[in-house]
């Protein structure tokens, strides 16, 4: 069987981030993506990024995602699209990563495997919410930045988390009208300058309310909203009905684990992160010597913490390949640990942080 | 419907195709999943649920949700949200757990 240094599932922005950090450290490096284009969620996100110059502040998703996809190929990263991986197996060389390739099982070892599956958007339950017309956030900022089409006309956002936000703005970029921006706590959850754009282009958000319903025959014809008390109970009489034929979903993400799971990896539980992680280290070691996680799956967080998530996790293991002295390795972690930490700051980022830490202490602790 | 104008991303240059959607031939970009092209057309309704008949079309976009699944060049439950379009591909809206065509 084919064997390599390192293999990394997940071609994203941190699973790109780490084959580069290997393979500058003179690694032979894999990397695995279910999908028939690298670069996770990337290309999708045409907003410019927040931060410092360094976290490369006011550029855009995809540009980002073009300049990763180019330094890999520079180094020299081998890529394999189209290619969903489905187990995990202990060996004695390093970790087994079995994948389907062209209808055909495969596998390779890598003596090292860095995890960078990303996240999955949560679903809502309400009466109409299987109509055609209803969808993720994400799904329709795919449709109208990646493929060009509008999934829909008149739009009813829901969660104003960033996603939520930055996704209504990209739909009326696109030539769409977002009706209303749904926000069931009594407070908006993003950032303000992006909820700022919404409210200055007339889309009204309506914090402390849910979708009652959506009601349509064959798909999304109208939309009853609902305002909720502060027990998050419906208030009665308060219901307002649209018509929208489409209804976006932004109530977070959910880290895709099945993998870690497989690999026997140990959990914790951070309701801020997306629910259940795999424990890992300050290298993002997780409990299972030689596999690493970054990005999502490790919490769910931005594109640009991922991209450090996975530089650490590169550096990590080319340093546990014996790439790099002990010594090295540690500058250059040290490097990536005060961008990652800036880049956890603020309101919103100081509670990632804080929930990052509550991490790392478990993983210090044992369980 | 297509995005034309955008005030950042660039025009878009991908080729067109055809395929077929229940018959009917409709246009499609080279190398866009046929869930957009469907779309592109108006066509929201992918599939019909297996014991009610409810209709289903996108969801999640990525792969994971199969309610997008639909009878692609006569072979059932295909992903048609992560499955490329092919010039002169034959897509069928798909009636409960649908079924393999001779052809497929
Ligand atoms: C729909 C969506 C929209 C988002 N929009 C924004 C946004 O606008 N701005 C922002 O800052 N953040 C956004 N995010 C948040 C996200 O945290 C980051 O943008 C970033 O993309 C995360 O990087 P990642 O590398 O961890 O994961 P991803 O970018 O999701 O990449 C994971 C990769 O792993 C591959 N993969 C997963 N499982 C397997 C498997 N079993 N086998 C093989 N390959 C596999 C996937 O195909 C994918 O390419 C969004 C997230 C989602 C899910
Ligand atoms: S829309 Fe979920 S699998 Fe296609």
């Amino acid at each position: 069987m084919r064997k390599v240094q390192a293999v990394i599932v997940g071609g994203g922005p941190a699973g790109l981030a780490a084959s580069i950090e290997i393979a500058k450290a003179g690694g032979k490096v894999v990397v695995i993506d279910e999908n028939g284009k690298p670069g996770g969620q990337l290309f999708k996100q045409i907003h410019k990024f927040f931060g410092s110059r360094e976290h490369r502040a006011g550029v855009r998703g995809y540009d980002i995602g073009t300049q990763l996809l180019k330094e890999t190929e520079e180094l020299g990263v081998e890529v394999i699209l189209d290619a969903p991986v489905y187990g995990l197996f202990r060996d004695p060389a390093g970790i087994m990563v079995s994948y389907m390739k062209d209808g055909r099982e495969q596998a390779i070892i890598g003596e090292k495997v860095i995890l960078a599956t990303g996240a999955a958007e949560n679903a809502l339950v309400f009466p109409g919410s299987t109509l055609p017309g209803v969808m993720g956030a994400g799904c329709a900022q795919t449709m109208i930045n990646v493929n060009r089409v509008l999934p829909g006309q008149k739009v009813i956002m829901v969660g104003s988390g960033n996603v939520g936000l930055i996704v209504s703005y990209q739909l009326m970029q696109a030539g769409a009208e977002v009706l209303a921006l749904v926000e069931a706590a009594p407070s908006i959850g993003g950032y303000g300058v992006h909820a700022g754009k919404i409210r200055r282009a007339g889309t009204p958000i309506y914090v402390g309310h849910t979708i009652k319903r959506v009601l349509g025959k064959t798909q999304v014809e109208k939309v009853e909203l609902v305002a909720l008390d502060e027990k998050f109970q419906e208030i009665p009489g308060t219901e307002k009905m649209l018509e929208a034929d489409t209804v976006c979903i932004a109530v977070g993400l959910t880290p895709l684990t099945e993998l870690a799971w497989l690999a026997g990896c140990e959990f914790t539980f951070i309701p801020l992160l997306g629910g259940h992680i795999p424990i890992h280290n300050e290298d993002m070691e997780t409990t299972v010597p030689g596999l690493y996680v970054a990005g999502d799956i490790a919490g769910a967080e931005e594109a640009s913490t991922a991209m450090e998530e996975g530089r650490l996790s590169g550096i990590a293991a080319a340093e546990a390949l014996k790439l790099y002295t002990a010594e090295d390795a540690k500058t250059l972690k040290a490097e990536v640990w005060d961008r990652m930490n800036a880049l956890r700051t603020g309101p919103f980022g100081q509670k990632r942080y804080d929930a990052k830490e509550q991490l790392l202490a478990t993983a210090k602790g044992g369980k | 419907m297509r995005v034309v104008k955008h005030p950042i991303l660039p025009e878009d240059t991908k080729p067109e195709m055809t395929i077929f959607f229940d018959g009917k031939e409709i246009p499609a970009k080279a190398g866009e999943p046929i869930a957009s092209a469907l779309l592109a057309s108006g066509v929201r309704i992918f599939r019909e649920t297996a014991k009610k008949g409810y209709p289903r079309g996108i969801f999640c976009g990525i792969g994971r949700c199969t309610d997008c699944v639909m009878t692609v060049d006569g072979q059932p439950n295909v992903r048609t949200c992560v499955t490329p379009v092919r010039q002169g591909m034959k897509v069928e809206t798909q009636k409960g757990l649908g079924r393999w065509s001779e052809e497929a």
